[in-house]
């Protein structure tokens, strides 16, 4: 469902800060893939959801989803079939916004001039009510007063209120607690599977890695190092991860190492 | 007395009412878009130098509308150079504002001041609609109120459509605009375009109203607009956006009325703009120094602790 091809981006080119971010990255993801993405702090993971969203335009490759070439596409368009979570709560929502409000936009219903429906309202409070954190009664309320959990769970909310084909989440439990993050992370898995999305997840997690979704890849120095899923990846443990790391990276391990675990 | 009093408070209204509508131009583009646009003083100028062009030709009406337009066409330049051009938002109305310079003065058909003393104007046509009503004298008033009540009626609306909301959480968080799939380049244009064509009737109004235009009737204008926007915010808080609308409108008045009284006590004209930049100053400064206020207790109170030991 989404393919890229030969994709590369290099920042600041022909510069002293000269970074390959992305260096020729292949991929292939199925219908109903759940795929975990790990790799250490700049190995280029958050750079390849900004080209795969259309953030920037890649210098070279084809990026393919569902069988439409989306490589020249705006981001802004792409964000009718790819939903994006970042680590920040704060990113998803407009804080001087209503929940209400900001759903609203989310949802997307109706012409350019069209105002808040009864349904709409009644909508909102039903999935609202899911998420099981008593926001369904402050739908008044400005984002801005809820905390980073609760807003990291409502952009979950909006970013899948109309099922996104793809579903991208970039260490969206990161900067939550360990109770809040493991709450969110159900709710993302409910969601996910209750409509049947195709999902990648960044986690710097790799019990998680492991456990969630059917493949997980590794990615190094902008390059994927390793691919595993099935049957192969089930016997996995977070040691064999390591390992793996440590025979596709070499010799660049030392430097690694430390922020990897 | 108490007619002084009266006509005074006519006054201001009249003016403030006026006012209001570049008010909540930067309600628009300040507090929603969150962006400080610099063009509205020559903006202005605009709407009431087209104004008074159109109604001295014969078109009071038609001179409203035109106002408008021209203000669309303003703010749609300032938004193509912010949005397209990779210029910054200040430099835009920077810049757009120092052309319209030009521009005001070629509409003017070179000159620097237009007179309509005999010219037909929508308060005249007022005047002589409610002349044998019990509106009579006031007939200034009901055209201003008049105005003033759709403008804010049809903005509060519009905020609330998914457009308004989409220009709204452009100023608050342009990222989840794209995520929304709406381009926010797309609503800044169209809160540029509408929140200019409110100062060009705004302009185009006084203009009518003082029965001239002179090149400079909107200098400071984005300062006096922007204290009143604050005094507003300050009377009405951070409610409804139809609350903060009118909270917008009365800071307007509120500033005309500070003003007036100023100049009753003597206070020169030229002192306006002085008195608008301290307003906006206090206004800015004034929440900034109350947050801080704890803060600089503490250190006070540390310091003070420290010499008793
Ligand atoms: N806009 C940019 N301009 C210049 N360099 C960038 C930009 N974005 C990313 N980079 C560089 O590209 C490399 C990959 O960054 P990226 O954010 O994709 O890493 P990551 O794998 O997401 O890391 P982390 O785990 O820390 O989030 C880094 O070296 C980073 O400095
Ligand atoms: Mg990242």
């Amino acid at each position: 469902m989404l393919e890229l091809i030969d994709v590369c981006k290099t920042f600041n080119p022909k510069t002293i800060f000269e970074k390959v971010a992305l260096d020729h990255v292949n991929l292939k993801v199925q219908d109903g893939d759940f795929i975990s993405i790990i790799g250490a702090n700049g190995a280029g993971k958050s750079t390849l959801f900004n080209a795969i969203c259309g953030s920037f335009l890649t210098d070279s490759g084809k990026i393919i989803l569902d069988g439409e070439d989306i490589t020249f596409k705006p981001d802004h368009i792409r964000a009718k079939t790819i939903g994006r979570l970042f680590q920040d709560p704060m990113r998803g929502s407009a804080p001087g916004m209503s929940i209400e409000e900001n759903l609203a936009l989310a949802a997307g219903h109706g012409g350019w001039l069209s105002k808040i429906s009864k349904a709409d309202k009644e909508a909102f409070r039903e999935r609202l009510s899911l998420l099981d954190m008593g926001l369904e009664d402050r739908m008044k309320q400005p984002v801005g007063l809820l905390s980073g959990g609760q807003r990291q769970a409502l952009t979950l909310l909006m970013s899948t209120f109309n099922p996104p084909k793809l579903l991208l989440l970039d260490e969206h439990t990161a900067a939550l607690d360990p109770s809040t993050a493991e709450k969110v992370l159900e709710l993302t898995k409910k969601i996910v599977d209750d409509n049947h999305l195709t999902c990648l997840m960044i986690t710097h997690n790799m019990q998680s890695a492991l456990e969630l979704g059917n493949r997980t890849i590794m990615m190094h120095h902008g390059k994927i190092i390793y691919d595993v899923s099935g049957d192969k990846r089930k016997g996995l443990g977070v040691a064999d991860l390591l390992g793996q790391f440590k025979k596709a990276a070499g010799k660049d391990l030392d430097n690694d190492r430390m922020i990897l675990v | 007395m108490f007619n002084t009093f009266f006509a005074l408070g006519a006054t201001a209204l009249e003016l403030g009412l006026i006012s209001s509508l570049t008010v909540l131009a930067l309600f628009l583009s300040y507090s929603m878009l969150n962006v400080c646009d610099l063009s509205t003083d020559g903006c202005f100028t605009l709407g009431a130098a087209v104004g008074a062009v159109v109604a001295i030709s014969g078109h009071p009406y038609l001179s409203l509308g035109a106002a408008i337009c021209a203000g669309m066409v303003s703010g749609f330049v300032t938004a193509i150079l912010q949005t397209k051009m990779g210029i910054d938002s200040l430099l835009s109305g920077i810049i757009v504002n120092t052309g319209l310079y030009s521009v005001n003065i070629a509409i003017m058909g070179g000159a620097s001041l237009l007179n309509m003393n005999k010219t037909e104007t929508v308060f005249t046509k007022a005047k002589m609609l409610f002349a044998h009503s019990f509106i009579g004298p006031q007939y200034r008033l009901v055209v201003v109120i008049a105005i003033v009540a759709l403008v804010l009626v049809l903005l509060t609306w519009f905020l609330k459509t998914r457009l308004g909301l989409a220009i709204r959480a452009t100023g608050n968080n342009p990222d989840m605009v794209k995520s929304s799939s709406i381009n926010p380049t797309f609503t800044t244009i169209v809160g540029l375009c509408l929140s200019n064509s409110l100062t060009a009737l705004s302009g185009c109004l006084l203009a009518q109203s003082q029965k001239s235009v002179n090149v400079t009737i909107g200098s400071g204008m984005v300062t006096i607009a922007l204290a009143s926007l604050l005094i507003g915010r300050a009377f009405m808080g951070k409610g409804g956006i139809g609350k903060r609308a009118v909270g917008a409108v009365l800071g307007a008045f509120v500033f005309r009325l500070v003003y007036t009284i100023a100049l009753r006590f003597n206070l020169p004209a030229y002192m306006l703009k002085l008195v608008s930049s301290v307003i906006v100053i206090i206004a800015i400064a004034g929440p900034y120094f109350k947050q801080r206020l704890p803060e600089l207790k503490r250190i006070r109170d540390a310091s003070k602790g420290e010499r008793h030991a």
